[in-house]
């Protein structure tokens, strides 16, 4: 099969439309910036707190909210995080940056506020909750209590240690894969194989709490500015890297030219960003990486083509060789394209919630990414050598 | 010959670790995908720095009085320094040739004359205010390290690391993976577990409700040489605090324990007990033997925890109790064993990943991520033909390079490394996708099948390794100076460039020969 024919576009003479486009499109992002007053940066960066709470029973947000504003320092922002049948949320509070406080104090003060509501009974209680301890705590407790008197079955203690860390293993992981993290009440625990005694032992010492805490994080200020700090400089660094390689590669100008077409990717889908408002954490920094990555490599290949022209057709305009590489690789860079953003978009639509904005930052990168490469790199190329540097060098490495 | 090394690779990519473990258990995977916590600590050095300088002050103090040379006060001044003021000025060098001999390595030493007295100002030199910080920050962590040891946590990763310009690194970074209880696991870690058994002021020590009280029971002043501390017995006094007065210098310490277990006490509640070495031992016999009667303060972070009578003379084990669970009394003889930290530790920065959102996290990724795979191999497969089986050789092996290669190292797999993974993926395919469109190329300018498969490698051959090159630079500049996510990534990415560069270049064209010279091949079907 073959979707695409060579091609004769005259590309380059359409250098003022892609302009267009791309200043629409870094508008686009301007007016999402001003609208919303700035990128939505994670706690990564900013300091903070997260937390993801999965609840027994559909969760109020109203309610949580309420009882959060309670002395609490800024807003939190309380959002429901994946499906809604999860009974989900992600509480986010933010610490003035800059003001080296203890970051325990934020998370404390919210996971006393949330057992407060919605856990008062047992407040100071010797029960465990169920839904928050560990391996180790269920381990020994059935041990020391040995619900299926397994001592009186004449067992080595090896066994019975055995025994019961498989038991408490097998409880947990009821917990943590099958149920999410969460156990509706001790009488479920016979789905993981627990017998009537241990439910009974259980009960004696642990409940079932009407929450759980699937995951928190908290950075202080400090860390979050180095963190940036960090990030920016190993990204500039690399972007230095790639320009002086491809500079000795090819020409100097081509370098700036594939640094300049990724500035211009990476700004546009902060844009979308800053649209959406989604959030820009870490991990989104690894995606606007990759997508760094692709833009490139789809630079070069096309590069790659024009020195091979350059050599081949002696007589030709500089502006015929960039249309003429950009028409003959344009099949490949569609396909490869395509396909990877199949992969990508996959990703997006299955990848769940916490890859969520990881996935978009390639879905909307590799569009943006693909295009740069056709309409921006070999165009500044052109450009440059038509006004600046009037006499093409037509040697290149 | 490629063919053993796939073996190789494939065999480290699902093999089991060890005896009685999972399939592909080589593989570590990342906090963010098992779930555990990771921590930013940083050590409070100036801790250190303040316990010395105040032992040195007293060390001082006690000189001066044995060598009889009159003087008025020695202690910790402001900015890292002892003062030692009011020497009679008559025997100023004498103090003065004790101080440089003793000090003069680690402080420099001035003196002025005010009044007909002398005061002496020492204060830390720079190179030494480094060095007792860098070896707080070591001790920290080899103490961190045997708390970890103990708990029995698997793969923990501990690391010294500096903030933005600091002078020193003074942080840890510490992660467990697999941790299902991560605010204990970080109480256990990050408490200082100072430990010190005091004497309570003999008479008139309390217990009192409040500082006031204590001084006023004092008559207003409290001797130097005692200090009043918190008491907090939860067992007798239900969370109400109380406080005493107690003896500054400690009987014994945590540094004379030899280890220490959970137990119970006489009313049979969980307790920890203790065991002393030889030297310790001794010591707190004397101790005990001496003030029968008088109430031992057993400290624990300037906390009293409990203040029992002494009864009788104590010889190398003691208890100490309160209202423990028997976690907490678990977990307390665990710090009590692996040793005070050295400092105190602010937490920068937690992250707690729990095992059911690790577990989301990685059955929607690889989910979504097989979905992806899938759909490209389909579609090399529709619109290369035949070819199209060739790359998906090439895109297998490349993944199994990549996986077999962590599993050897013993990488750990992370989230932003599945991000290093599906670029890895995404050059691949544009690796063959290069190459075929190439060869597609070649055949339409009316080469032989053979001649056009050639030319099309040998000249794709630059194009890969220039993009693949640059990308490899990059990695390079985001491992070096990036932070944990971003590493990950760069390890993968680096990893899967490089199988690229094999896949594409190397094993593609191998097939395509071997395809093509096992027969005649008039149209190749691509």
């Amino acid at each position: 099969m073959e979707l695409f024919k060579q091609s004769s576009i005259n590309w380059i003479g359409k250098k003022w439309w892609f302009v267009a486009i791309s200043l629409f499109a870094f508008a686009i992002g301007v007016v999402g910036y001003l609208m919303h007053g700035g990128l939505n940066y994670g706690i990564d960066f900013t300091g903070g707190t997260l937390v993801q709470i999965k609840f027994k029973d559909r969760p109020d947000l109203d309610r949580i909210r309420a009882a959060m504003e309670q002395g609490a320092a800024s807003a939190p922002l309380i959002q429901t995080f994946g499906p809604v049948s999860e009974n989900t949320v992600q509480v986010r509070l933010q610490t003035a940056l800059g003001a080296e406080q203890r970051v325990e104090v934020g998370r404390e003060s919210l996971i006393a506020t949330l057992r407060k509501t919605y856990d008062p009974e047992h407040l100071g209680s010797q029960q465990t909750d169920l839904n928050a301890a560990g391996e180790d705590a269920l381990r020994r407790y059935l041990t020391d209590t040995d619900p299926d008197a397994l001592r009186t079955r004449n067992k080595t203690s090896q066994e019975i240690e055995n025994y019961y860390q498989n038991l408490a293993g097998s409880i947990l992981d009821y917990r943590n894969k099958t149920m999410g993290g969460l156990v509706p009440s001790l009488q479920s625990l016979k789905e993981a194989g627990a017998s009537d005694a241990v439910i009974a032992g259980l009960q004696k010492q642990f409940y079932t709490g009407p929450f759980a805490i699937k995951g928190l994080e908290s950075i202080g200020a400090v860390v979050g500015s180095d963190l940036r700090r960090r990030a920016g400089l190993a990204i500039g660094l690399s972007f230095l890297g790639m320009m002086v390689y491809i500079a000795i590669r090819f020409k100097p100008i081509y370098g700036v030219a594939a640094v300049v077409a990724l500035i211009h990717d990476v700004t546009i889908t902060l844009g979308f960003f800053a649209l959406t408002q989604k959030e820009i954490s870490l991990t989104v920094i690894a995606a606007l990486l990759t997508l760094v990555g692709y833009s490139v490599n789809d630079t070069i290949v096309i590069f790659d083509r024009v020195r091979e022209n350059l050599r081949l057709m002696r007589k030709e305009s500089l502006f015929n060789i960039l249309n003429l590489s950009i028409n003959q690789t344009l099949s490949r860079t569609i396909m490869t394209s395509g396909f990877t953003f199949l992969a990508v978009f996959s990703l997006f639509l299955f990848g769940g919630e916490v890859l969520n904005g990881f996935s978009f930052a390639l879905t909307v990168g590799i569009i943006i990414g693909s295009y740069s490469t056709i309409a921006l790199a070999s165009t500044i190329v052109e450009w440059w050598y038509r006004t600046i540097e009037q006499k093409p060098k037509r040697q290149v490495a | 010959m490629v063919l053993v090394f796939m073996v190789i690779c494939v065999y480290y990519f699902v093999s089991p670790r060890g005896k009685g473990e999972s399939w592909m258990s080589r593989l570590n995977l990342g906090l963010d995908l098992k779930g555990g916590i990771h921590l930013v600590l940083k050590v409070v050095t100036d801790d250190a720095l303040n316990q010395e300088l105040a032992q040195d002050a007293e060390g001082i103090s006690q000189e001066l009085k044995s060598k009889n040379i009159p003087f008025t006060a020695s202690k910790k001044g402001n900015g890292f320094s002892v003062e030692t003021t009011g020497v009679d000025s008559a025997r100023a060098n004498e103090a003065r040739a004790y101080l440089e001999s003793t000090f003069g390595r680690r402080y420099s030493v001035r003196s002025a004359v005010a009044d007909g007295k002398t005061n002496f100002s020492m204060s830390f030199l720079g190179s030494y205010t480094r060095e007792l910080r860098e070896s707080t920050v070591r001790q920290a962590l080899e103490t961190i390290r045997r708390r970890v040891d103990d708990l029995g946590v698997t793969e923990p990763t501990l690391q010294i690391y500096g903030g933005s310009g600091e002078e020193i690194q003074d942080q840890i970074i510490v992660e467990l993976p697999g941790i299902d209880d991560p605010d204990r696991v970080k109480s256990i870690i990050a408490n200082t577990a100072q430990l010190e058994l005091r004497l309570v002021k003999k008479d008139q020590g309390g217990p009192f409700s409040s500082i006031e009280s204590a001084v006023q029971a004092n008559a207003g002043m409290i001797p130097s040489e005692y200090e009043i501390l918190p008491y907090r017995d939860d067992r007798e006094q239900q969370g109400k605090i109380e406080y005493l007065v107690v003896n500054k210098i400690p009987v014994i310490t945590g540094k004379d324990l030899k280890t220490a277990r959970r137990s119970t006490d006489s009313a049979g509640a969980p307790a920890v007990g203790f065991f002393l070495t030889s030297d310790g031992a001794q010591l707190f016999s004397r101790a005990t033997e001496q003030h029968v009667g008088e109430r031992l303060a057993i400290v624990l972070d300037d906390v009293v925890n409990s203040a029992p009578v002494i009864n009788e003379r104590i010889g190398a084990e003691g208890i100490i109790h309160g209202s423990f669970t028997v976690q907490q009394a678990e977990d307390l003889s665990l710090l009590l064993r692996s040793g005070a930290l050295p400092a105190s530790l602010v937490t920068l920065a937690q992250q707690s990943v729990g095992a059911s959102l690790g577990n989301d996290s990685i059955t929607s990724g690889i989910m979504a991520s097989m979905i992806g795979f899938g759909l490209i191999l389909v579609g090399m497969l529709v619109y290369y033909r035949s070819s199209g089986i060739n790359a998906i050789i090439c895109l297998l092996a490349n993944l199994f390079i990549l996986m077999g290669f962590m599993g050897a190292v013993g990488a750990t797999l992370t989230l932003p490394g599945i991000a290093g993974i599906i670029l890895t993926i995404g050059m691949a395919v544009d690796a063959n996708i290069l190459i075929f469109e190439r060869i597609r190329e070649e055949l339409r300018s009316g080469k032989t099948v053979r001649a056009a498969v050639d030319t099309g490698f040998s000249k794709v051959f630059w194009t890969i390794f220039d993009s693949n090159v640059t990308t490899l630079i990059a990695a390079a500049f985001l491992f070096q100076f990036g932070t944990g996510p971003i590493r990950g990534f760069a390890v993968t990415l680096t990893v899967g460039l490089l199988a690229n560069m094999f896949t594409a270049i190397y094993v593609s064209h191998r097939l395509f020969e071997w395809v093509l010279g096992t027969r005649r091949v008039e149209a190749l079907s691509i």
